[in-house]
């Protein structure tokens, strides 16, 4: 965590009081919670009213897809990219199970994008039936970024709801509620050195979703819970701070992934980068290494002091292939051999000096053990 | 520095305090749980240790608990195809297989050894109830839990880059220490079964992938005593579930004597019938050393031990008991012994 979020939330461990309490330890909680409000409407272009606490990402995701889904009856179509996170895709995947729902994923080009015109092609096979339209900002694995202001003028035009999770863009790229022209945006704490369990919906006025939990209704009527008020104030220092500091840090960052880029193409010329390489996260470098699984590569380079990711791991632990990588036409094969390599404000030159010195010796290992 | 160790961690508290104990003696341990359903189920059910998810996070938790790096390897497809498939095809041919000891043979020690081995480890270490020392396998000291049968398979290859870190403890011994190693899985309790057959009812697995197929039970004149529903649902030396409606001639129980898969038909007869001397093997490994002081043969897992001679034959081998046994079956592995040295397994093929 951010020391400046550390400060801001342990400073409030201590209190009592409740926020929705009229008492005056409750007022002295509502304070801090409303001021972390305007704080966090300021920093990302939103009015206060527009932001809905959530205990993180995963429940501002539920509460948009199903909760506008709901509120939209009797219209039945879900339109979300295929490349979401499972924040995303599975309330959708849930509705379509269980609620009549008829989820439509927008197919993504080769380096990961939803095009705008694969949007509008897909709302006009039945534009009245359209509940919601969900296009992440910015792809977890691959890094891509998705042209949201472009896609959100698309389902405007229709007059359908838009949302977008923006959890791995805040800090990264410039995110404004209101210029993006989404009617809901998801936000989270603890990617941008802020608190775990604790998120934001950014949602329109006027726009009523369906509440996922009920319950006291204290924000909005559509979330309710008791606030966390200390993650709270550790999340809006946390987003002050990375608001703050996204630009100095795009910059520094996006010099040291593409230094990455380069010296692991350098040391394993076959290496595929995957995800566009023009817009995507400053902090994401996303590669597919021929003849290896991904799992092999992982477990080499942590052995030697190298932390990355493979794609997403279900359950029981066992790796899949990517459906990200799926979706933008990889075969399971490629997909299974893909690593993200994540760099963040801790991340140094040393870093990546430390990658390129052991990459060469992990990667013939991964090949010689196969692909299992 | 000691050597890189792939320990293989099932979520049980044999392999927990195997990977604690190498750890302890200074290598350098992996720990790595091996996935070996496609779809395994969230928890455990009956007496089965392994192979769900609960399993799965027993097992990293006891790596946490250990200080260890821990991953999940996928075996999934090897372990259908080496082992599940292996087994319904055994049974199809009329044999009786041991998955444990082909899940060593294909899996544990051939599978995960050469990815362990190409990966840049030394070797695979396993919870198993065995000794091991210069390469020599022989029987664990808790004679009860003792598992060199289902290893003795292993070539000399294999168990070179084997370690069985337990053959010197009791269960209860290695129990003991998992609470004082704060291992939660101490008092887990031991699987038995089949791992890849959930519910235990190996019959109804069996039907499920071979089919229901109606033949005769006949008596040792050929005579039709009764009928079945699948001659793969039986097992040489087997007694109870024949469901044969006539009583024998002298009152005594039946029991399986032979199961010939291609007429369908089972033949079944008294206990003396069952009774054999002659052992005739294939596969032969040998993988100790070549002495013939006191030695004895194993023909089941947990099964009884015969003083015995053998000849090798051409490709084979020809075992001779000191005393008749029953209930030899076809597909298990004939494990010889000098003492409690392993010195050989083969596969048997035929009981006479």
């Amino acid at each position: 965590m951010l020391p400046e979020a550390i400060e801001a939330m342990t400073e409030q461990l201590g209190q009592v009081g409740n926020a929705s309490s009229l008492h005056a330890a409750g007022r002295r909680a509502r304070r801090v919670v409303e001021e972390a409000r305007e704080s966090i409407a300021d920093a990302l272009g939103a009015r206060p009213s527009e932001v809905v606490f959530t205990s993180g990402g995963t429940e501002a995701d539920n509460l948009a897809v199903k909760g506008l889904y709901w509120a939209r009856a009797p219209r039945r179509r879900v339109l979300v990219s295929s490349v979401e996170h499972h924040g995303v895709l599975d309330p959708a995947h849930w509705l379509a199970d269980t609620q009549g729902a008829q989820v439509e994923l927008l197919p993504v080009d080769e380096l990961g994008r939803v095009r705008p015109d694969a949007l509008r092609a897909a709302i006009d096979r039945d534009p009245d039936d359209v509940a919601l339209v969900s296009v992440m900002w910015a792809n977890n694995e691959v890094g891509t970024v998705h042209p949201v202001h472009v896609l959100a003028a698309v389902a405007r035009d229709h007059g359908i709801p838009f949302h977008t999770d923006a959890v791995q863009a805040v800090g990264q790229l410039p995110v404004s509620f209101a210029a993006s022209g989404a009617d809901a945006v998801t936000v989270s704490g603890h990617k941008i050195g802020g608190p775990v369990g604790v998120g934001a919906l950014l949602l329109a006025r006027g726009l009523t979703p369906v509440p996922v939990q009920h319950g006291g209704g204290q924000e909005r009527d559509v979330r309710s819970g008791t606030l966390d008020a200390p993650a709270i104030a550790g999340f809006a220092a946390a987003v002050r701070v990375a608001v703050k500091e996204q630009e100095s840090q795009r910059l520094r960052l996006t010099e040291l992934r593409d230094d990455l880029i380069r010296r692991v193409r350098e040391a394993v010329p076959d290496v595929v980068l995957n995800g566009d390489p023009a817009e995507r996260l400053p902090g994401n470098a996303h590669f597919s290494f021929p003849g290896c699984e991904g799992d092999a590569l992982l477990m080499l380079l942590d052995a030697k002091g190298v932390e990355c990711s493979t794609g997403s791991a279900c359950s029981a632990g066992v790796a899949q292939p990517s459906h990200v990588l799926l979706a933008m036409g990889a075969d399971a094969v490629s997909a299974r051999g893909s690593l993200r390599f994540s760099l963040g404000h801790t991340s140094t030159r040393d870093d990546v000096d430390r990658l390129v010195e052991v990459l060469p010796t992990a990667v013939e290992r991964a090949r010689r053990a196969g692909l299992g | 520095m000691g050597l890189r160790v792939l320990a293989a961690m099932s979520g049980g508290v044999d392999s927990a305090v195997a990977a604690a104990r190498i750890a302890e003696a200074g290598h350098d341990v992996t720990g790595v749980h091996l996935a070996l359903s496609a779809n395994p189920q969230s928890h455990r059910t009956g007496a089965r240790g392994c192979c769900t998810i609960e399993d799965s996070r027993d097992a990293r938790r006891a790596a946490d608990v250990i200080g260890i790096p821990f991953y999940i390897w996928d075996m999934a497809e090897r372990f259908q195809r080496d082992v599940v498939e292996d087994f319904v095809a055994e049974y199809a041919a009329g044999r009786t297989p041991n998955p444990c000891l082909r899940c060593n043979e294909k899996i544990k020690f051939a599978a995960v050894l050469d990815r362990a081995l190409a990966l840049g480890f030394d070797a695979v270490a396993t919870g198993h109830h065995a000794r091991l020392v210069d390469g020599v396998l022989s029987r664990s000291v808790d004679q009860a839990k003792d598992q060199s049968y289902v290893l003795g398979v292993l070539t000399r290859e294999q168990l070179s880059h084997a370690i069985f870190p337990l053959g010197d403890s009791t269960k209860a011994e290695v129990r003991e220490e998992a609470a004082r190693r704060g291992l939660t899985v101490a008092d887990k309790p031991d699987s038995h079964d089949i791992c890849f057959i959930a519910d235990g009812d190996t019959r109804g697995f069996l039907a499920g992938r071979l089919g229901a197929a109606e033949g005769p039970i006949v008596d040792q004149a050929g005579e039709v005593v009764g009928s079945h529903q699948g001659a793969h649902g039986f097992t040489v030396g087997q007694r109870k579930g024949l469901r044969i409606d006539r009583p024998a001639a002298d009152g005594r129980p039946r029991y399986v004597l032979s199961i010939e898969p291609v007429s369908n038909t089972v033949t079944v007869g008294p206990r003396s019938a069952l009774e054999v001397t002659t052992i005739t093997c294939v596969r032969p490994v040998w993988n100790g050393p070549s002495s013939l002081d006191d030695l004895s043969v194993q023909l089941r897992a947990h099964g009884e031990v015969y003083g015995c001679r053998f000849e090798e034959t051409g490709d084979g081998l020809r075992v001779e008991l000191d005393r008749p046994a029953t209930g030899v079956a076809a597909g298990q592995a004939a494990v010889l012994y000098s003492g409690a040295t392993v010195i050989g397994s083969a596969t048997i093929a035929h009981a006479a």
